[in-house]
């Protein structure tokens, strides 16, 4: 049954998924993007938040750092995105060793780190807005040259075909680290980490790979943020609401699991967008963050293990 | 407001990020008072108060009561959910644009020696004072208040010897939003607020509480007292725009070097 269920969703992954910008409108074409590149940020986050179970409130920062360093890269220096966002990954995980190291090798945990991930975060985007280099408060633009050179595409689906192949990437990454030793030891330490340092497992060294692994998979998500929307404003790719919205698709669909975060990113973005679009219409632009905090709510009261292990057991049942 | 997160972390180790967004409400009420009653937000704060204190033990009750045994991350993620609620509710309910409260004190302006300083700050000071002073009273004078200290000294050990733990976190936590509303009430002739101020606020409080110390009404009040001359160097000496740097930055140091905070007693 295991190995059904697998060639189902291969078969759903390589046939149904890329052909969907074919017969979708160009708005739902759209929506899948965002549904892919939250499910990416929030795969990345999974290797440290879910796997590890170390909470970082500031993954906002590396998507900041991504997308500013390949934007600035390319409009300064002419170095194209495509260079830039490993620039920028790289970047982004060296901050993201800093931010570990100091969290893990102080011993910070559970809410100290939150708040030491967020202090990061708010310094990141203070420095932002006061760097005229980058523009400063104003934001940072990106000239539209529609070169696909320049990470710039006319065609809006190759945005699509670039996300979903930053989700697959990254859920092969979880993959893998999920099969691996270094998983396990995660999970122990996630599960406990007196006794898994007890047990001999080095804790600091394997959180702060987690760490440097998600941040640099975030960074890269951020360049293709920056060429997404071709404008990147500090309060926004450095601000705690980013981060939310990092965290809460793989809480909803279930942290530490390989399937969660999509999941979480296929209920969520789409939820998202059409309460933003209902409750836009009186102009109350945010407001469809209740909804996400009455999930958030029930799913800590009623699924505190996300939604996906939950389906995974009906599913189970069922059978 | 201080004050207030720190009784709540300090009693039930549970992180309300939803406190900003409780003081948004404070403040959103004592709007609501002056605009619609006519009612001076000085006058009408005890009234804000109490019903903070109200929505406060709902929360408790109906929300973290159910997880307070469960791991630390999972009661963030619950007062996370709430704080995303009421802040948006919030902006639902009054719009995102930036309200202020008109108090009478707000135009009367004094001379404190070298220093023209508008009455309304005084007064607002002043109340501060006597709250954190009232709160501590409380605190340790009363048996409630003993039954709240021995609650969240050992909460096992107050089981044992009687104390009903359930009540005590729900007025803890109604006491803390209490001061939470109170502040807000009493903040809101003297800056103008809008929704999204409560996530700012929440963080605020934080670094104020860690500065000084978790769990530790003298901490909370001087760690409050730190972060605001330290924000207004910032400002004098740097750039307006970069005071919240000195205050991050401050808090970075703190969590590394004494993450019991500078007033506090151990480490959460």
């Amino acid at each position: 049954m295991k190995a059904l269920g697998a060639a189902v969703v291969a078969v759903a992954v390589l046939v149904v998924l890329p052909a969907f910008p074919a017969v979708l409108s160009s708005y739902a074409v759209s929506i899948l993007t965002l549904i892919f590149f939250y499910g990416f940020l929030g795969q990345a986050w999974n290797l440290v938040g879910g796997y590890a179970g170390q909470l970082s409130a500031g993954h906002a920062a590396f998507v900041g750092v991504g997308a500013y360093t390949a934007a600035v890269l390319f409009e300064r220096f002419g170095i194209t995105p495509w260079l830039g966002m490993f620039v920028g990954g790289a970047l982004a995980a060296a901050l993201g060793g800093v931010i570990g190291y100091l969290g893990f090798r102080f011993g910070l945990r559970g809410f100290y780190f939150v708040l030491l991930t967020v202090a990061f975060a708010e310094v990141c985007r203070i420095v932002a807005s006061n760097t005229d280099a980058v523009g400063g408060a104003l934001g940072f633009y990106i000239t539209f040259t529609g070169n696909p050179r320049h990470f710039q595409f006319q065609d809006p689906r190759a945005h699509y075909y670039i996300a979903l192949a930053l989700m697959l990437v990254a859920t092969g990454v979880a993959w893998l680290v999920e099969r691996h030793r270094f998983g396990i030891y995660l999970g122990a330490i996630r599960e406990d980490e007196t006794a898994a340092e007890a047990l001999g497992v080095d804790i600091f060294r394997y959180k702060l790979y987690a760490m440097v692994l998600s941040s640099f998979l975030t960074g890269i998500g951020g360049t293709f943020y920056a060429f997404y929307l071709l404008s990147l404003q500090p309060g926004s790719v450095f601000g705690i609401p980013l981060s939310v919205e990092i965290i809460i698709r793989p809480i909803v669909g279930g942290a530490g699991t390989l399937l969660g975060p999509i999941l979480g990113s296929f209920i969520l973005t789409p939820l998202g967008e059409v309460s933003r679009a209902w409750f836009g219409q009186g102009g109350y632009h945010g407001a469809h963050l209740i909804v996400y905090g009455a999930l958030l709510i029930g799913v800590v009261l009623f699924l505190p293990q996300g939604a996906y292990p939950y389906l995974a057991r009906l599913f189970r049942r069922a059978q | 407001m201080a004050v207030g997160l720190t009784l709540i972390f300090g009693v039930m180790r549970v992180v309300n990020f939803a406190h900003g967004d409780m003081m948004v409400w404070g403040m959103y009420l004592a709007f609501v008072f002056a605009t619609k009653a006519g009612v001076d937000p000085y006058v009408s704060f005890p009234l804000c108060a109490a019903a903070l204190f109200v929505l406060g033990v709902v929360v408790q009750r109906g929300l973290v009561d159910r997880i307070v045994d469960a791991p630390h991350e999972m009661q963030i993620l619950l007062m996370l959910g709430v704080a995303l609620v009421l802040e948006n509710a919030a902006l639902l309910v009054f719009g995102p644009e930036p309200a202020r409260v008109r108090s009478a004190l707000t135009r009367e302006t004094v001379w404190l020696g070298p220093l023209f300083i508008d009455v309304a700050r005084l007064v607002t000071f002043g109340v501060a004072v006597l709250l954190t002073g009232l709160l501590s009273l409380f605190l340790f004078r009363t048996s409630i208040g003993r039954t709240i200290r021995a609650a969240a000294d050992n909460t096992y050990g107050a089981r044992v010897i009687g104390v009903d733990v359930r009540r005590v976190y729900a007025v803890a936590f109604g006491v803390g939003a209490a001061c939470v509303g109170a502040a807000g009430a009493l903040t809101a002739p003297i800056v103008p607020f809008q929704p999204t101020y409560g996530l700012t606020a929440s963080v605020a409080s934080f670094n104020i509480v860690i500065i000084g110390g978790m769990g530790s009404l003298l901490g909370a009040f001087l760690g409050g007292l730190l972060v605001s001359v330290a924000e207004s160097l910032g400002a004098v000496f740097l750039r307006p725009s970069l005071k919240e740097l000195v205050s991050f930055s401050l808090l970075i140091v703190i969590l590394l070097f004494r993450p019991a905070g500078l007033f506090g007693r151990r480490a959460g």
